[in-house]
């Protein structure tokens, strides 16, 4: 019997098998399945710093789907491919390229959010970001990159969040699904000022919050709400995505009662023994 | 299980039983009396192994090192509660509980899980298993038994004087009857019904007291802040907020009344929306309301997708299409969200000018 023979027949080379199949799986996958992190990075240096060097980078990051006058594209059912641009506005320009979402690599049911990428990318990239949003506001209004004000209420800002934002983004703020593959992002990473442009914009399928509905005052409440609640530590060590029972439940019965069930088999499964005649 | 419960010499092989070992090929059985001395007669080949006596001196020196760490573990949660975790008189915000359950949890932890090691060292490597055989007997009582017990009980009936006096029989009988009866009096506990109140929400109330006041109808104002919304105020196409009716925050009794008062406003481009008949005035130049409450089991049905206009309730699923009056789309809920009329009053406010026509939320008993 070869060593190899006698390993694969010990009681626990079956789990060992699941297992290491189960990681080749993910590792194969992660391998295969598409990066978010290497989007197009188009640009050369602009140098221009004007409405010139705005459109010089439409013309190069975004022309190719929104229309070389932005008017937008659609397929043959008239349907949107990308979206007009003209009256968006500053803030939608800031919050899309700003998140790393706009340009997007494909057209999916949603945009992810991913790494920001040059020519966006960096102090540089920020202000190619303004010279962007200068030029699309150029071609016809919209709201501007708004300044949040600080100190917000947390108090009326959680009571704001539980009404309007919870619903899919989650009471801590973790996000959630939509339908069709679309979902509402977590906000544990979003700056303020990108969250008050999502609702005064209301990016892909979020509806639009504007300034007339919910004040200045009141996104900051939410704003503070939203950071105040993601700095809070979990008092009882990893926080499972703080979604409440759902996870809690699907880790306690998954990984605990499964551990606890293999370990009644491994104490079970006794083989019996006699004493040694001596 | 064994040949000399029913005195017959002849082998015989019973059902097996779940969870017994299986009988070996050979069918022979253990009898009954013989001393167990080797195991491989009772149920075939085994892999098992022979302890010796080396390997039993270092499986208990095993044990014993897992029941010391245990022990320690036990040891060191009461010096770290005493000691550490109370230190400078308390918890001092959630970092120090932070750090305290974890400790804490961590040496218990340890303290169950060596106990529980050792143990299992113990019973796998040190206890040898002979196999065990008990005797089942028959499960009724010997024919003398029985009959004892029934000329007792029958002799008690008669000193008891219970056939040959009827007054204490039937007040006995009186006696007992309410506590049988009690429970089916309890039932009155799942009232009172709710009557009318599951049928009308706080929209009404309001409408018909600023009616009484010579308005056209109650404002509405953003849950949270309470601000009053012009139709020019709530203008961008894709918007949503939830709103109430002006005033219930005042009423005593103000979370119920909001509960079933939850409402979305939505903002929908005008020539998109598809008025159900006879509620073509119910919405201002696309601006919709509809109640919050899902009329599936009631939850907040408010995740709206501006691109699709629909809604959906985040616990089962279900879909409204907000541009044609809520309509059932998807999932379990069978009838639309209500729709809440409303207008704009002279000043330019959204107002509610009426209750909603149907009770909001779940079916109920009564609404038949």
């Amino acid at each position: 019997m070869t060593r190899f023979t006698a390993w694969r027949r010990r009681p626990w080379a079956g789990y060992a098998v699941v297992l290491a199949a189960l990681a080749a799986i993910g590792v194969i996958y992660a391998g295969f399945s598409p990066s978010t992190d290497r989007a197009e990075a188009a640009g050369t240096q602009a140098q221009a710093q004007d409405l010139a060097n705005g459109k010089t980078l439409f013309n190069q990051n975004c022309a190719s789907c929104h229309g070389l006058n932005a008017q937008g594209t659609k397929d043959a059912k008239g349907n949107d491919i990308a979206p007009s641009l003209i009256g968006v506005g500053a803030a939608s320009v800031d919050f899309q390229v700003g998140t790393g979402r706009m340009p997007a690599m494909t057209s999916g049911a949603q945009v992810p959010r991913k790494k920001v990428v040059a020519p966006f990318a960096g102090v540089e990239g920020k202000k190619n970001i303004e010279d962007l949003a200068a030029f699309i506001d150029s071609l016809g209004g919209g709201p501007a990159v708004p300044a949040v004000p600080a100190d917000g209420d947390v108090a009326l800002g959680g009571k704001l969040f539980r009404t309007n934002c919870a619903q899919c983004h989650n009471f801590a703020g973790m996000g959630g699904a939509l339908t069709g593959g679309k979902y509402a992002p977590d906000l544990l990473e979003t700056t303020p000022t990108h969250i008050y442009e999502a609702m005064l914009t209301g990016p892909q399928a979020m509806p639009v919050f504007n300034d007339t509905t919910l004040t200045p005052k009141d996104k900051a409440a939410i704003i503070a709400f939203i950071t105040q609640t993601r700095a809070e530590p979990n008092p009882g060590g990893n926080g499972l995505g703080r979604l409440g029972p759902v996870s809690e439940g699907l880790a306690g019965w998954i990984i605990g009662i499964g551990l606890l069930v293999l370990a009644a088999m491994w104490i079970t499964a006794k083989k019996p023994k006699k004493l040694k005649k001596t | 299980m064994s040949e000399s419960n029913d005195g017959s010499t002849e082998p015989t092989t019973p059902k097996r039983v779940i969870g017994t070992p299986a009988p070996a090929e050979s069918g022979t059985l253990l009898t009954s009396g013989t001393e167990v001395t080797d195991v491989d007669v009772v149920v075939g080949p085994q892999p098992g192994y022979e302890l010796d006596e080396a390997g039993a001196k270092k499986a208990e020196r095993i044990v014993a090192l897992f029941f010391i760490i245990a022990g320690l573990a036990g040891l060191g949660f009461m010096v770290y509660f005493t000691g550490w975790s109370g230190r400078d008189g308390g918890m001092h915000g959630i970092e120090r509980a932070q750090e305290s359950n974890l400790w804490l949890g961590g040496l218990m932890t340890l303290s169950f899980l060596a106990t529980g090691i050792g143990v299992t060292i113990w019973v796998r490597r040190l206890m040898t298993s002979a196999p065990i055989e008990q005797e089942r007997h028959e499960l009724s009582s010997t024919r003398e038994d029985r009959d004892y017990f029934t000329a007792e009980a029958k002799q008690g009936a008669l000193d008891s004087g219970l056939t040959k006096r009827p007054l204490l029989r039937r007040t006995l009988l009186f006696a007992a009857a309410p506590l049988g009866l009690a429970p089916l009096f309890l039932l009155r506990d799942l009232g009172p019904l709710p009557e009318k109140k599951l049928r009308h929400t706080y929209w009404g109330e309001a409408v018909r007291k600023a009616k009484e006041e010579g308005k056209q109808g109650v404002r509405i104002v953003v849950d949270g802040t309470n601000a009053p919304l012009r139709a020019s105020d709530f203008n961008s196409p894709g918007g949503i907020i939830t709103v109430l009716p002006e005033g219930i925050e005042a009423e005593h009794d103000a979370l119920t009344l909001i509960a079933k008062a939850t409402t979305i406003l939505i903002n929908i481009p005008n020539e998109q929306i598809k008025p159900v008949k006879g509620r073509e005035n119910w919405h201002v130049n696309g601006i919709i309301a509809y109640s919050k409450v899902c009329t599936h089991v009631g939850c907040p049905a408010a995740l709206y997708e501006q691109t699709t206009h629909h809604i959906l309730c985040p616990c089962h699923q279900s879909t409204f299409d907000a541009t044609d009056g809520a309509k059932v789309i998807f999932g379990p809920a069978h009838r639309p969200l209500p729709q809440l009329p409303i207008a704009v009053d002279a000043e330019g406010y959204l107002i509610a000018t009426a209750d909603y026509p149907e009770p909001i939320g779940p079916s109920f008993w009564e609404r038949g």
